[in-house]
């Protein structure tokens, strides 16, 4: 079964359904899936939480999944962990989730495509000027704009859309390089590298996550730690 | 030379070339900070974690300019506009 065919670059050409200027496209479809599996699985397995010694194994997974997350943004940015994690988490297993599921056959990436990640780079964009004005108002936040010398202030505009770009060019052209690679081996030498490669691919899809959540963690925490510095500085 | 055949054989030369010098640079990149790392953690292995977790973001970032390279390569053997408009030229 081919969803994508071998000269399309992205499941956003497969279109599945058409109703005047809506379309139903192959990304639109996984990215539900996605989500479904996300929702479904959290409110199953949140129904009965039990604090004391016995707990069921799908807390225990879940337990990890939120300390290891959390243990990471404690890394990066000393305090407020707790108001970051639900963004850091949400985009961290919905691209880890969504790189993860390519093992199933028929199953295309949604990250594969430049849509998608354009829409998660778009997030993190607007994201880091509403954190940094919500922990340092909005003057102090825009004089970080200009701060080590009034005419930084194109390179730090620039900077911005620069990574912005960069973070979604990057989970796109890691994973539609995978889907391609393995395309193409199926052509050439069928059975034992395409296999090796769905291997590797499943480990560039969670580095993929998680290089992706880290590097918003950054730009968060850069944006709402140099008042602290100035401050120390200053002291 | 007609200009399906100028197009045609200008993409493929390109996209060959682009991945092939494309990759030199992030490949030498990589190898200089794994080398880097390494010898960090040769020197101090109680901060292994902390190194490791640097080293993978450092070297996604430097993969990320072979990747950039990759999508170009991609997009004139997949989706060339221009192919596409000098095949329907030629067709219609």
């Amino acid at each position: 079964m081919e969803i994508v065919a071998i000269d399309q670059i992205s499941p956003d050409a497969v279109i599945l359904l058409q109703i005047g200027f809506i379309t139903i496209n192959a990304t639109l479809v996984y990215t539900w899936l996605v989500m479904a599996i996300l929702v479904v699985g959290s409110i199953l397995i949140t129904r009965h939480l039990s604090t004391d010694r016995r707990l069921s194994r799908w807390q225990n997974v879940m337990e990890l999944i939120v300390n290891a997350v959390m243990g990471e943004i404690r890394e990066i940015s000393r305090e407020r962990v707790k108001q970051y994690f639900p963004f850091i988490g949400s985009l961290f297993l919905f691209i880890a989730l969504s790189n993860m599921l390519t093992f199933i056959p028929g199953y295309v990436a949604p990250t594969s495509s430049l849509t998608t990640t354009a829409a998660l780079a778009l997030t993190v964009f607007f994201a880091v000027p509403i954190y940094g004005i919500a922990s340092q108002g909005v003057l102090e936040y825009l004089k970080e704009y200009f701060r080590p010398n009034f005419l930084f202030f194109p390179f730090h505009v620039m900077g911005e859309f620069s990574r912005t770009l960069a973070l979604a060019v990057r989970l796109f052209g890691n994973l539609m390089s995978h889907e391609k690679v393995v395309g193409i081996l199926l052509a050439v030498t069928p059975l034992f590298f395409p296999v090796v490669m769905q291997v590797l691919g499943l480990l560039i899809g969670i580095i993929q996550a998680y290089i992706f959540a880290v590097l918003t963690m950054v730009y968060i925490a850069s944006a709402t730690q140099a008042h602290e510095e100035h401050a120390h500085k200053h002291k | 030379m007609e200009s399906t055949t100028l197009i045609a054989m200008a993409s493929i030369v390109t996209a060959g070339i682009t991945m092939g010098i494309g990759a030199i640079g992030p490949a030498l990149g990589q190898g200089r900070a794994v080398q880097g790392a390494l010898s960090s953690m040769a020197q101090q292995p109680d901060e292994r974690n902390s190194l490791t977790r640097t080293l993978f973001v450092g070297l996604a970032m430097i993969e990320s300019i072979a990747i950039y390279c990759f999508v170009i390569s991609m997009i004139l053997v997949f989706a060339n506009p221009f192919w596409t408009y000098v095949v329907k030229k030629a067709g219609g």
